[in-house]
């Protein structure tokens, strides 16, 4: 197994070969807007509950999009589905729906 | 008896076109809505990416216009008719006919109110891209309402482009490099002043454009990775506004005294009933479609109908200029095979 | 036969309609003593307080009037109204008649229910009887009069576009054996009577025309015994089929109608006026055609009656469930008065999305201090253009006023009630309410409907709570605002939460009014649609959300209409992403460009508009 050196410190890099992506394939299964996102952060700065927490909607999907299931789906739960951010995501990413799903996988784990 | 080539639009488009289709002997009408020629770029005041005067590029064009060229000014083009393989044209209630027909309408500029969180037309020191260029034209640098320098100007990329929310998800090309070329502007008419550039990417596609980029870096503009969502007014007719800093992945806030906002280029509404017209298209993005991106980017689907500059998407003036060459040669390909 | 004789005349084919009969009323009371057995005390004491009340007697009525005559379905489409009417008050008529003929020509005998329905079988010459031409003239009448209205069934099932009705619903088997019972009943009847008039040369004017007429080319003496049995036949099977299919309804409503007049009302989760509430609906398809998700994106099994099918028969789907924009526009049309909203909220209430804590995280937070608090919102935060209206007219009236949430605020709880996450609304609800408290004021004005919604049903603030369409009018009317009315002409949506959530139609009328020339659009005020930016659903996009407030912008008479005015952040932002040629602007920035020293001068974003274009172009 070649490691390109990334032994040490296994918890601060992605490791893709044994990334857990189902998350992420189910998410954009039921709603494909998912993978729209360009990474702006409109919904993050625009978060009502980013303001008082380090909650970004951005960084949860990226976590998914990751296999960091466990760590988006935990924070998903700050989220008061107030839906600031739908209006102001330039793709059209259907904020509201995905964090529902993202919560729905939480009930099923 | 030469032929007649009808051009809509007189911005850098129209006038290349027209000094080619001189040169080659047609006879030429050049219509153009506004009072003067030039078009957009007739507005700004240095280009990208040698920072030139645009007056340089507009009056060398218009000095190479020979008389053979009628310059019809104040006239809009409101229809064109085809008639027994030729057309008429109609400006100011009058029609006259062509052989054919050239279009280079341009765009517009994306009116930024429509970007209602984004506070322009509500806050004060919340101006356009081209308002910026005019401040520099006639004051040589940027002023606040009341007269001040800015002394933190935040700099807003794609406003009106790469967004769905105002149907307009087609990225405008220009704006990322006419943004830093004003940062270093602003940097140089007020050198105190601080400058920021907020982006989602930087597309620097051209010539010298990266040279920009650097050089906005080495006089200490600063980047800032992420969209603008929402701003509000404080005191003294400053601006707070909201992005996240997605290099950090922290929401960031921040109080500037002017926000120039990068309006994007659309299609000219106008320019879509000369369209129906002449029975072609508009493209996904509403501007006119050509016939093949590839290998014929002047031509459109109708007979005798050619294109050039901005009309047919976001450009830059180089842009303009070989389409204006490519169509000046399909015209008189198309009016010599005859 | 002797009417005078004591003894009760009898023949077997009416056996399969008593039978039937005698099963449809034993189940019928059963089943309703059994629901109101089911009731909480609470209610059970409701409903005894109010069966010896007023509230009796009005509940008769309204039976009358919506069991028999369909009023409500009569106001949204004559002819779909005449169709229940026909059916259901020209039954009860024909019921009503009967008996009384029975009675009159037996001498006011108690008879077994058998009788009056088939009386012309038991004594088939009454035409030479005193008022006997009255008698059956009259029925005949009646009998045309039902039969008129199930001709226009079969035409519905058929053809429903003339009837209103862009949709009907689907219907299961067993339905469908109920409804082709029902259907024959009363052609059955028709031939049954016709053919003994015609035997007898009896009956009124059609049946003894029909029956004669069939004489002259059909052997009808045999059809006698047969028509008897197959009409006994088609009533006695529709009624044993009532309680198990949709049929069930006709009783059901009547109950509903006595308990809802009690004082009964849904619950926070389904109880057992729901299951009344289930059994009431008559699919009669209202519900369909008012779902905007059906007609402007073609969505068209998840409305509202599909989901009191699905709860009363199987499970409903989360995608059932879930696909609804909560606009509440079927619930204002249901001419039962079903409690749409609240079963279908009750039912997004089972899927948990969110725990106890889940905003442990907001503290120590402070809204400003304020003596009339004005609360944007979230979504407020986006149209700074409301806001800065709203406030600049509050200036000018001399309103001491604060923006409360000027640096932001939690979320007021509305959109996760909406999403069925009262647990988790109650925690945001819970430190709002200090919040609001702690800044001191004494009133609070929102210019978002969906906040202004939860304000006033779920925060209990002992404040006046005003959208700021109603507190504007209120500076208008003590002279604190003056107006100059315009030629402006303007057309008003009605945002849901604002509308039908609140009640609130007039004041934004009455205000516009000062500031131009208001046309109603073809749907407004109960009916108005929604814009489709709707926090209720989740699971469209936003290009389907953009179809739906094309749609609804070009049902606003957009054309005809200078500016189409909204009441609600979220309405804008919708319509403004749908359409570049249609002016869409606040309420507020109507009115400020109205205030009579700005009057002519360029105020709005809207106005500005055309200036920015002309400079830049
Ligand atoms: C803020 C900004 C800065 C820019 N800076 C640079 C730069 O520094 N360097 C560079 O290379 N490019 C720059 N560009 C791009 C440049 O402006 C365009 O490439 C150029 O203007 C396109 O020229 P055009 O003739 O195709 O269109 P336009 O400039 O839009 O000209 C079209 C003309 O047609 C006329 N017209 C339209 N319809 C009709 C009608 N029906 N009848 C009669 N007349 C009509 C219009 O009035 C207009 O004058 C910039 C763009 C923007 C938005
Ligand atoms: S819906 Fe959730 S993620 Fe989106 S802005 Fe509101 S709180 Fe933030
Ligand atoms: S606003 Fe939309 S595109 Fe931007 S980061 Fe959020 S989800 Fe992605
Ligand atoms: S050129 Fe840059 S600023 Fe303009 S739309 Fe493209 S990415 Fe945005
Ligand atoms: S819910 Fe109401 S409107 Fe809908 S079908 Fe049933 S009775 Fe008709
Ligand atoms: S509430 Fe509105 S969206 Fe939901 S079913 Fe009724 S009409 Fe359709």
């Amino acid at each position: 197994m070649v490691n390109f050196g990334y032994t040490t410190l296994p918890t601060h890099i992605h490791d893709m070969d044994k990334a857990d992506l189902g998350l992420a394939d189910s998410i954009s299964f039921e709603d494909s807007s998912f993978n729209l996102c360009i990474a702006c952060g409109s919904c993050t700065s625009t978060c009502t509950a980013g303001a008082f927490t380090n909650f970004s909607f951005r960084q949860m999907c990226h976590q998914i999009k990751r296999g960091e299931n466990s760590q988006a789906i935990a924070e998903s739960e700050k989220c008061m589905l107030c839906g600031k951010c739908t209006l102001a995501c330039p793709r059209n990413v259907n904020t509201r729906n995905i964090i529902r799903l993202v919560r729905k996988a939480n009930q099923t784990i | 008896m030469s032929k007649t080539v009808a051009i809509i639009g007189g911005g850098i488009a129209g006038l290349e076109t027209s000094i080619q289709l001189e040169k080659l002997g047609y006879d030429v009408t050049l219509y153009e809505k506004d009072k003067a020629l030039g078009g957009h770029a007739g507005k700004w005041d240095r280009l990208f990416p040698n920072r030139r005067h645009a007056t340089e590029v507009i009056d060398s064009l218009t000095s190479r216009i020979k008389d053979k060229v009628q310059i019809n000014l104040a006239a809009t083009v409101n229809q064109i008719k085809r008639e027994n393989g030729s057309f008429l044209v109609e400006a100011n209630g009058k029609s006259q006919k062509a052989d054919a027909i050239v279009l280079t309408t341009g765009f517009e500029l994306f009116p930024a109110n429509k970007k209602e969180e984004y506070g322009y037309g509500i806050f004060e020191n919340v101006i356009t891209s081209a308002e910026l260029e005019s401040m520099f034209s006639s004051n040589g640098k940027p002023l606040m309402t009341n007269g001040n320098n800015p002394a933190k100007v935040a700099f807003i990329h794609c406003v009106g482009s790469r967004d769905e929310k105002v149907n307009r998800p087609y990225c405008s090309k220009v704006c990322c490099v006419t943004a830093v070329k004003q940062a270093i502007e602003v940097k140089e008419a007020i050198p105190t002043s601080d400058v920021y550039c907020f982006y989602m990417d930087l597309r620097m596609f051209g010539p010298g454009y990266e040279d920009l980029y650097k050089e906005a870096q080495v006089k200490g503009v600063n980047f800032i990775r992420g969209r603008l969502s929402e701003t509000s007014e404080m005191e003294g007719g400053r601006v707070l506004i909201k992005a996240e800093d997605t290099l950090s992945s922290k929401p960031l806030k921040m109080t500037v005294d002017m926000v120039v906002l990068m309006v994007g280029m659309s299609p000219l509404p106008s320019t879509e009933k000369l369209l129906k017209d002449l029975e072609i298209t508009p493209n996904n993005d509403g501007f006119v479609q050509v016939k093949d991106y590839h290998l014929e980017p002047t031509h459109t689907e109708a007979d005798g109908v050619f294109v050039a500059g901005a009309c047919t998407g976001p450009n830059n003036i180089t842009d303009s200029v070989n389409a204006a060459h490519t169509a000046a040669l399909e015209v008189h390909k198309y009016l010599t095979s005859e | 036969m002797n009417l005078h004789a004591v003894q009760i005349p009898f023949h077997p084919f009416v056996l399969p309609f008593t039978i039937g009969l005698i099963f449809l009323v034993f189940y019928i009371v059963g089943k309703w003593i059994y629901w109101v057995s089911q009731f909480s005390w609470e209610d059970k004491k409701k409903i005894i307080r109010g069966f010896f009340s007023l509230k009796t007697p009005q509940a008769i009525w309204e039976v009358f009037m919506e069991s028999l005559l369909h009023r409500k379905v009569f106001r949204r489409n004559a002819l779909l109204g005449y169709m229940h009417m026909s059916l259901a008050f020209g039954w009860f008529l024909l019921i009503v008649f009967g008996n009384l003929e029975t009675r009159f020509f037996t001498h006011g005998r108690i008879n077994p229910p058998y009788i009056p329905i088939f009386f012309e079988f038991f004594e088939h010459d009454l035409t030479s009887l005193d008022y006997g031409r009255f008698f059956t003239f009259t029925m005949d009448l009646l009998l045309l009069f039902v039969l008129s209205g199930v001709g226009l069934a079969y035409f519905k099932r058929f053809r429903s576009k003339p009837l209103g009705m862009k949709n009907t619903t689907k219907h299961s088997t067993i339905d469908r054996l109920a409804l082709t019972a029902l259907w024959l009943i009363f052609p059955l009847r028709l031939l049954a009577e016709s053919v003994t008039a015609g035997l007898y040369d009896a009956g009124g004017f059609i049946t003894n025309s029909i029956g004669t007429f069939m004489m002259t080319f059909l052997p009808i003496q045999h059809f006698y015994y047969p028509s008897w049995w197959a009409y006994s036949i088609a009533l006695g099977a529709f009624f044993v089929f009532i309680p198990f299919t949709r049929y069930m309804h006709i009783p059901t409503e009547i109950l509903l109608i006595f308990l809802r007049k009690y004082g009964i009302v849904e619950k926070a989760i389904h109880s057992t006026y729901t299951q009344v509430e289930l059994s009431s609906c008559s699919r009669c398809g209202i519900c369909i055609d008012a779902c905007q998700l059906g007609s402007d994106l073609g969505i068209v099994s998840t409305q509202s009656t599909y989901l009191i099918k699905s709860i009363r028969y199987d499970q409903p789907t989360e995608k059932l469930i879930d696909s609804c924009m909560a606009c509440t526009r079927c619930d204002q049309l249901c001419p039962v008065g079903i409690d749409i909203a609240s079963i279908r909220a009750n039912e997004r209430k089972m899927i948990q999305l969110f725990q106890e804590n889940s905003y442990k995280y907001i503290n120590g937070y402070e809204y400003k201090k304020a003596k009339v608090a004005y609360f944007a919102g979230c979504m407020g935060h986006l149209t700074p253009s409301v806001y800065k209206a709203t406030l600049a007219l509050f200036k000018k009236a001399g309103v001491d006023y604060n923006f409360i949430d000027r640096d932001g605020s939690i979320c007021c709880g509305r959109p996760l009630q909406l999403a069925g996450q009262e647990d988790a609304a109650k925690q945001l609800i819970e430190k709002n309410i200090k919040l609001i408290e702690n800044c001191g004021a004494t009133v609070l004005v929102t210019s978002c409907p969906i906040c202004a919604k939860v304000f006033t049903d779920s925060y209990k603030l002992k404040i006046p709570i005003y959208h700021h369409s109603q507190y504007l009018l209120m500076l208008a009317k003590e002279k604190k605002l003056k107006f100059e009315k315009s030629d402006l002409q303007i057309t008003y949506h009605d945002p849901c939460e604002l509308g039908r959530g609140l009640g609130v139609y007039d004041e934004p009328r009455e205000l516009l009014g000062m500031a131009g020339k208001l046309i109603e659009s073809a749907n407004s005020r109960e009916n108005s649609l929604c814009c489709g930016g709707s926090l209720g659903i989740t699971n469209i996009s936003h290009e389907q959300r953009n179809t739906i407030a094309s749609i609804t912008l070009s049902e606003l008479a957009a054309d005809k209409a200078d500016v189409v005015a909204t009441a609600c952040p979220l309405c804008k932002k919708t319509f403004k992403s749908a359409s570049e040629n249609v002016r869409i602007a606040d309420i507020s920035e109507i009115m400020l460009d109205a205030v009579q020293e700005n009057a002519n001068k360029i105020q709005s974003e809207f106005v500005q508009e055309k200036e920015i274009e002309t400079i830049h172009n």
